[in-house]
């Protein structure tokens, strides 16, 4: 199934034309990629565009609250050891506009590896018949508009029933593992899942659950963590032979080494083996601007993104050790959500030590936050004014959406 | 208060601590050892049993499962009702305000008890989920300033004749039932459909519960210069157009 075997029909075709034609349009204007319009345009032309698009693929989903991004990216590196082409939605336009302009840009591709918005997945499922499916994590985001968390977990389960695809799954997190195990070939990974705040309460029962170690359990239903044939352990992937690989990615943190043992089980279903898959992605340094470090002002500026209460856990323990300084930038826009109460589920006394500037349209939301940590910290106006407030050297700069973008524009990233 | 420490109970963080809310046990605890007390915090999950014993009693908001299975056990519980009893100050937002009224309607469509200790009932507003800042002014009797805060709900809550409305909204919607009314208090139980969260935007509120549970009229003062600068933002914000 290399390659477009079967053409396009004319409708498809007009509207993959039209679709680019939009998007070059949008980028003249100077709106960004024009993707997102491009796969507007050509999907209100023929709504049955994903589907045949796909139709030439074998598709890969990645879908997650936290690490779709960077996870799409790994396995698109991973899938190219195969040789063949890999179409993705590297920039992450995750909505089906955004998805079907990126596989509007792979003719000769023989994979698509597609990033996908949590509440869209179900739907894209259906549209493009995946051969395997990445499941990560579930943890709360964006509140005020956002479903429930279980129920995105619910509706993933009813979008995955009986799907033909390969579940490659978190077996660590409970509301993934409720999730997924509606699915009849599921490979489960213990990935491991940090932040537990939104797995308390059974998704099958509502029974309190229960965390010896590493294993979960309702003590009400019998629901548990299932056995795991992929693991990260430590600095290596485990796989189903008992083999243990290292991980030795540009990328830093935990969660990054969860993401690439998630990838590698991904590539084993496609015939690459672990070590040749990780190989390939030890060529990724940074994703969309992500774990970039950018020189600015003497000043050697990490770029990290955290959207969730999970993220900034995650990437609390990635940064370099005190008296490394923090850039902390927050906004409510609206791609942010506009509630900023999540900032009291983040664990702030974890950068004790650190000297902190707040940035962003919510630094007094942050700075209150902090006082009542009992950390110390500095309010800047502007991020210019946060980097020169730190000494020359590496700065850990962490932002949530709109304020990373922001931040890359001040830096010249 | 027991002999040496002032005992904050924080109720369900498994179920009811959903929205940021656990940032109200932060403020009052923080507040209160800037006062020179020790605190004793107590999380109590939903398998374990609320302890009768404490001074303050916080209760956050959480989604619409987690709130039936929350109410059942407290009810089943009863250990709420003991605090109560015994003269505990319980300040609760959204879902378990609710929770502290006589009924409210949860996930499954059913009309639910609460623990009847707030003298409101609560049902869901046919209307869109309120969703946004809000600026109240704060029942005279209580003498605080303004109520700053961000609401997430689609609750409608009406008021028995012996409950006090907290707040009377300026931007918003609070208790949804067209009346301008926000929240309720009876003396010692108060509820909220303010996140934000609630005692952070607004800090003399943590301190009145602690007034209350010390019985005390005053708290020797703090520095609120971030709270005021926050509070001042918050407020400027709601009042101007975006
Ligand atoms: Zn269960």
């Amino acid at each position: 199934m290399a390659g477009n075997s079967e053409p396009l029909s004319p409708r498809a075709k007009l509207a993959v034309t039209a679709g680019r034609a939009a998007a070059a349009v949008s980028r003249a204007a100077g709106r960004g990629s024009g993707s997102v319009i491009g796969g507007k345009v050509a999907l209100r032309l023929d709504p049955d565009l994903l589907a045949r698009l796909a139709g030439h693929l074998d598709v890969v989903l990645v879908s997650a609250t936290n690490g779709k991004t960077t996870t799409t990216r790994l396995i698109a590196e991973a899938l190219r050891a195969t040789g063949e082409e890999v179409v993705s939605n590297a920039l992450g336009a995750n909505m089906p506009a955004g998805i079907t302009s990126a596989l509007a840009g792979g003719s000769r591709a023989r994979y698509g590896v597609i990033e996908v918005d949590e509440k869209y997945l179900a739907g894209v499922a259906r549209d493009v018949t995946p051969k395997a499916i990445a499941l990560l994590n579930l943890s709360r985001d964006q509140l005020d508009r956002a479903a429930e968390t279980r129920m995105l977990a619910e509706k993933w389960r009813e979008g995955l029933s009986g799907t033909k695809a390969v579940v490659i799954a978190n077996a660590d997190d409970p509301l993934v593992v409720w999730a997924a195990s509606s699915s009849p070939n599921v490979v489960w990974v213990a990935a491991g899942q940090e932040w537990k705040d939104d797995a308390w309460s059974c998704p099958s029962c509502g029974g309190v659950m229960q965390r010896p170690g590493d294993e979960w359990f309702c003590g009400e239903c019998g629901f548990r963590r299932p056995t795991p044939t992929w693991a990260l352990s430590g600095d290596h992937v485990l796989d189903p032979h008992g083999s243990a690989w290292p991980i030795r990615l540009q990328l830093p943190g935990r969660a990054n080494k969860a993401n690439a043992t998630t990838s590698a089980a991904v590539a084993a279903a496609f015939g690459v083996a672990p070590q040749l898959a990780l190989e390939r992605m030890y060529s990724v340094a940074a994703v969309a601007g992500r774990y970039d470090v950018v020189s600015h002002q003497g000043r050697e500026i990490r770029l990290l993104l955290a959207k969730n209460p999970a993220g900034w856990l995650e990437t609390f323990s990635l940064i370099d050790a005190p008296p490394a300084p923090v850039i902390l930038a927050v906004n409510a826009r609206g791609a942010d959500g506009t509630d900023t109460s999540w900032l009291w589920d983040v664990d702030y006394s974890r950068l004790a030590g650190h000297p902190i500037c707040v940035i962003g349209d919510r630094r007094l939301d942050l700075a209150v936050r902090l006082e009542v940590a009992g950390v110390d910290f500095q309010v800047c106006d502007s991020a210019q004014e946060a980097i020169l407030a730190c000494p020359p050297g590496r700065i850990e700069a962490i932002a949530n959406y709109t304020a990373f973008q922001d931040l890359r524009r001040v830096v010249g990233n | 208060m027991s002999d040496t420490s002032l005992r904050v109970v924080w109720v369900y963080p498994d179920l009811l601590s959903t929205y940021g809310d656990q940032g109200n046990v932060l403020v009052v605890e923080r507040r209160a050892q800037q006062r020179g007390l020790d605190v004793q915090r107590i999380d109590v999950r939903s398998d374990q049993q609320i302890p009768t014993s404490g001074d303050i009693y916080l209760i956050g908001g959480g989604e619409d499962r987690p709130q039936r299975l929350a109410s059942e056990r407290l009810v089943r519980d009863g250990g709420l009702e003991r605090a109560h009893d015994n003269g505990a100050i319980i300040f609760s937002v959204c879902a378990g305000y609710q929770i502290l009224g006589h009924e409210f309607v949860n996930d499954l469509g059913e009309r639910q008890p609460g623990l009847g200790l707030l003298d409101v009932t609560s049902g869901r507003g046919e209307d869109e989920r309120c969703v946004g800042d809000v600026l109240a002014d704060m029942d005279e009797r209580l003498g605080l300033p303004q109520l700053t805060g961000f609401e997430n709900h689609q609750g409608v809550t009406h008021l028995g004749p012996t409950a006090r409305p907290l707040a009377r909204v300026r931007l918003g919607k609070g208790n949804g039932t067209g009346d301008g009314t926000e929240g309720a208090y009876n003396g010692t139980v108060f509820g909220t459909y303010m996140h934000g969260p609630v005692l952070a935007r607004n800090p003399l509120i943590g301190d009145l519960l602690i007034k209350l549970a010390l019985d005390v009229n005053a708290l020797p003062p703090v520095d609120d210069r971030w709270y005021e600068a926050l509070r001042g933002e918050r407020i400027a914000s709601a009042t101007q157009p975006a």
